[in-house]
């Protein structure tokens, strides 16, 4: 048994092709996930290190309208992964019309989330006077964390739109193949990802008990 | 398989899209060769500058009046002037030099044909990866045309001093801007240089070219994206959170109530500068191993080759190569022991420092073991290989005193910590591209280097290197700071200007002594004798194709490999050595 185990291994390894048949296109994506993983890591670090080393870290976000509007936000973007996952699922069965029309609703769930994401800084920003280098809740650093890692989310989210926009725009007129369609699924399930360590570590951990 | 993995057969025709915007892996290979090398010539002036105003304070030069009218005003070097070189010459030197020549460079050019493939798997991002590196030192090298000049925090760029503008000095308004936009940049560029070694040495290799048949070269050039891979995305985002810090008021690394050059900074508060060694740290350290790691492969290689035997232990080679990687990771902290630290945390980053010297001397022995009783053959490729291995020993010794806290409590900050680095950092792996361009210029052009100009540049630079940089070591432990522009001031200091003296002479001369490898370059490129397909009698895979190599390597042919990349001198061969595509 091991025998034939270390000979499949063997043949995976040996060159002439990807090991375990994985495109080198999805092989290069989950490498980038890889490292845009740490540069979030490293942003929620300095996140983390900011908030235990300061004392009396604000905790504005009521549950109405702040957690439950985030929540909103956050049912949205993770909507967006399960139609991600039926485009996937089509574009497998050669069904480009339902893949195209799986990623539209996607791309809506993220302008969804976009949409409710600047509102929401527009209210903190305008009414609530909160600022990247100023707030009135305390330390200078709730701002400029939440900024900064919302912020960085937020690109991530926009440039989503924008891949998953070509892909649909590409898968309709007959190119692009499933792994194309994958791959692109791959970066989305990231991005809704990161969102899943933001939401409680920024949003819930500031809730006002 | 994508499309995009498979590169189009033919060369295209136009000018621009052949050498310009190319996307042949070998083109964009000496497009990044020649890019370090006009930065390490940059690089060494500013060095040669230094050390002259080191030892000539008060001498009047009409050329640093020339270059830096109001810095330099009356031809004297003030020393903002002299902090900023420094800090161009460590930054240009790490990162456009020792990342950029052994990794993107050689790399480059000669992974896909070692592991038998057409092109690297994302040809598209390969170019872009190079242009991206290109604005990154276009940015950088700006730096010293804004008001203030150049930036003066070192390459390390510690704040608060980065973070709160030009009150911190002339070159930290605009200068320190560009330095952490170019670092972004150059991030960038990194990461996509990493996805693609990765994808190409995992996905590409040509039947046969199994994981423990790749020349050490290759394993040396996958290990370092991977630490590229991780490394830059963390400096990435410690570089976005310091260009807030000083351009959107944020204060993450800057505490309340700073004091700088007589003003109180009222609207900082609550950031810390430790965020940032440690962020930085994390990619610094792995950064060291990204600059001499390649060095290593291409010393491997060259001793195998011109020792005429097997290197000895290859597996044991090939798992210290991923040991070095990976605790790599887990030693940042050492940098920092002096910033204030926790003395078990201390204990813990010092045992860890210490244990990369296991697979380290792992590597050292069996470079020795693959020299003893081989046959040598004394090229100036080999030569350069042996001096790749004398200063990497050398260098790293000093790295076991640094690494233990009792002794980095004395040694910090001191020309001890400037010696150990230069040596194994610097010029240990600046070796290791002399190594690997005489050794491979024959590939690249079909014709030989120079060897009598080669042997010369070899002795001058090896000596020359040795006078420069042993006696920091000495100056450290008499407590010579570092990052002084002058000691004129200090009494303590008289008695060791001499030695500073001898250094910059030898830094002078060793420098003179570069233009023979310019020379000696750029006229092999025209005059040197042309050579068959493998002079060295060399095994791997770019020694079977034609100098240079066609334009999708192997002319339309699969190459298959049967054997391992270091079989020279086996019993029983009809040759001295096996080429890795010769039939079982």
């Amino acid at each position: 048994m091991s025998d034939v185990k270390a000979a499949t291994m063997d043949s995976l390894w040996t060159g002439g092709g990807s090991p375990y048949a994985i495109g080198s296109k999805k092989f290069g994506m989950w490498l980038f996930i890889i490292s845009d993983a740490l540069t979030f890591s490293a942003m929620l670090m300095a996140y983390t290190y900011c908030r235990v080393s300061t004392p009396d870290w604000p905790t504005p976000f009521h549950f109405s309208p702040g957690i439950v509007f985030s929540s909103i936000m956050t049912f949205c973007l993770l909507s967006s992964s399960l139609t991600m996952v039926m485009a996937v699922h089509a574009m497998n069965h050669g069904n480009r019309r339902a893949t195209v029309a799986w990623i539209l609703a996607t791309i809506g769930g993220g302008v969804a989330f976009v949409v409710l994401h600047a509102t929401e800084w527009h209210t903190l920003i305008v009414e609530e006077h909160v600022t990247i280098s100023s707030n009135p809740f305390g330390s200078p650093l709730f701002g400029a964390t939440f900024f900064g890692l919302t912020g960085l989310h937020m690109t991530h989210v926009i440039i989503g739109v924008i891949y998953l926009s070509i892909i649909a725009f590409a898968v309709g007129r007959g190119k692009f193949n499933a792994e194309d369609v994958e791959v692109s699924g791959l970066y989305w399930h990231f991005v809704d990802l990161v969102w899943m360590f933001i939401f409680p570590l920024v949003y819930l951990l500031s809730a006002k008990v | 398989m994508s499309s995009l993995a498979h590169a189009p057969h033919q060369a295209p025709s136009g000018f621009i899209r052949r050498y310009i915007f190319s996307l042949d892996h070998k083109v964009i290979g000496i497009q990044y060769y020649f890019l370090a090398l006009f930065s390490v010539l940059l690089g060494m002036t500013l060095s040669v500058l230094m050390r002259y105003h080191m030892v000539y304070p008060d001498a009047r030069v009409s050329l640093f009046e020339k270059l830096w009218p109001t810095s330099a005003a009356g031809g004297i070097m003030t020393p903002e002037l002299y902090l900023s070189l420094m800090t161009m010459h460590g930054t240009i030197m790490v990162f456009f030099v020792l990342t950029t020549a052994p990794q993107s460079g050689f790399g480059n050019y000669f992974l896909p044909i070692q592991i038998g493939a057409e092109d690297m798997a994302f040809p598209v991002l390969n170019m872009m990866s190079f242009w991206t590196t290109f604005l990154a030192l276009i940015v950088m090298v700006a730096a010293f045309f804004v008001p203030g000049g150049a930036p003066l925090g070192g390459w390390t760029a510690y704040p608060p001093l980065s973070g709160v503008g030009a009150i911190a000095g002339p070159g930290q308004g605009a200068g320190q801007t560009l330095w952490v936009i170019s670092i972004a940049i150059f991030c960038a560029a990194s990461l996509m240089g990493a996805i693609n070694f990765i994808a190409t040495t995992v996905d590409l290799r040509a039947r046969g070219m199994s994981m423990m048949r790749l020349p050490l070269t290759c394993w040396t050039w996958l290990v370092t994206a991977i630490l590229g891979l991780l490394g830059f995305a963390v400096l990435l985002a410690a570089g976005v959170l310091l260009l807030l810090d000083r351009t959107a008021g944020t204060s993450f690394f800057l505490p309340a109530g700073l004091i700088v050059n007589d003003q109180i900074l009222l609207n900082h508060k609550g950031g810390s500068p430790l965020l940032w060694q440690h962020l930085f740290w994390f990619f610094g350290h792995p950064e060291v191993y990204i600059a001499i790691l390649p060095g290593m492969g291409v010393a491997s290689q060259l001793l195998s080759t011109f020792a005429r035997k097997p290197i000895f232990g290859y597996r044991a080679m090939v798992y210290a190569i991923l040991g070095i990687g990976f605790l790599g990771f887990f030693v940042w902290g050492h940098h920092m022991f002096m910033s204030g630290m926790n003395p078990y945390s201390a204990f813990a980053f010092s045992v860890l420092t210490m244990s990369i010297g296991v697979p380290s001397a792992i590597k050292t022995f069996n470079w020795i073991g693959t020299l003893w009783g081989g046959k040598i053959r004394f090229t100036t490729a080999m030569l350069f290989a042996l001096g790749f291995v004398s200063l990497f020993v050398s260098g790293g010794i000093s790295g076991i005193f640094l690494g233990q806290p009792a002794l980095d409590l004395y040694f910090h900050d001191t020309y001890f910590v400037v010696g150990h680095f230069h040596m194994i950092m610097g010029v240990a792996a600046i070796f290791g591209m002399f190594a690997g361009t005489f050794y491979w210029f024959p590939k690249v052009t079909g014709r030989l280097m120079n060897e009598t100009m080669g042997k010369i540049h070899f002795y001058i630079t090896f000596i020359g290197v040795y006078c420069i940089f042993t006696p920091m070591h000495f100056l450290g432990i008499a407590g010579n700071p570092r990052r002084y522009a002058d000691f004129t001031n200090f009494e303590f200091m008289n008695a060791l200007m001499p030695i500073h003296s001898f250094m910059t002479w030898a830094a002078v001369i060793t420098a003179v002594a570069q233009l023979i490898f310019f020379i000696n370059l750029f006229w092999s490129i025209k005059k040197g004798t042309p050579t068959g397909p493998n002079p060295w009698e060399s095994t791997t895979l770019e020694w079977g194709i034609p100098s240079p190599p066609p334009f999708d390597n192997f002319a339309g042919v699969h190459p298959v490999v049967n054997h391992g990349p270091y079989e020279y001198a086996v019993p029983g061969a009809p040759k001295d050595y096996t080429m890795q595509t010769d039939p079982l």
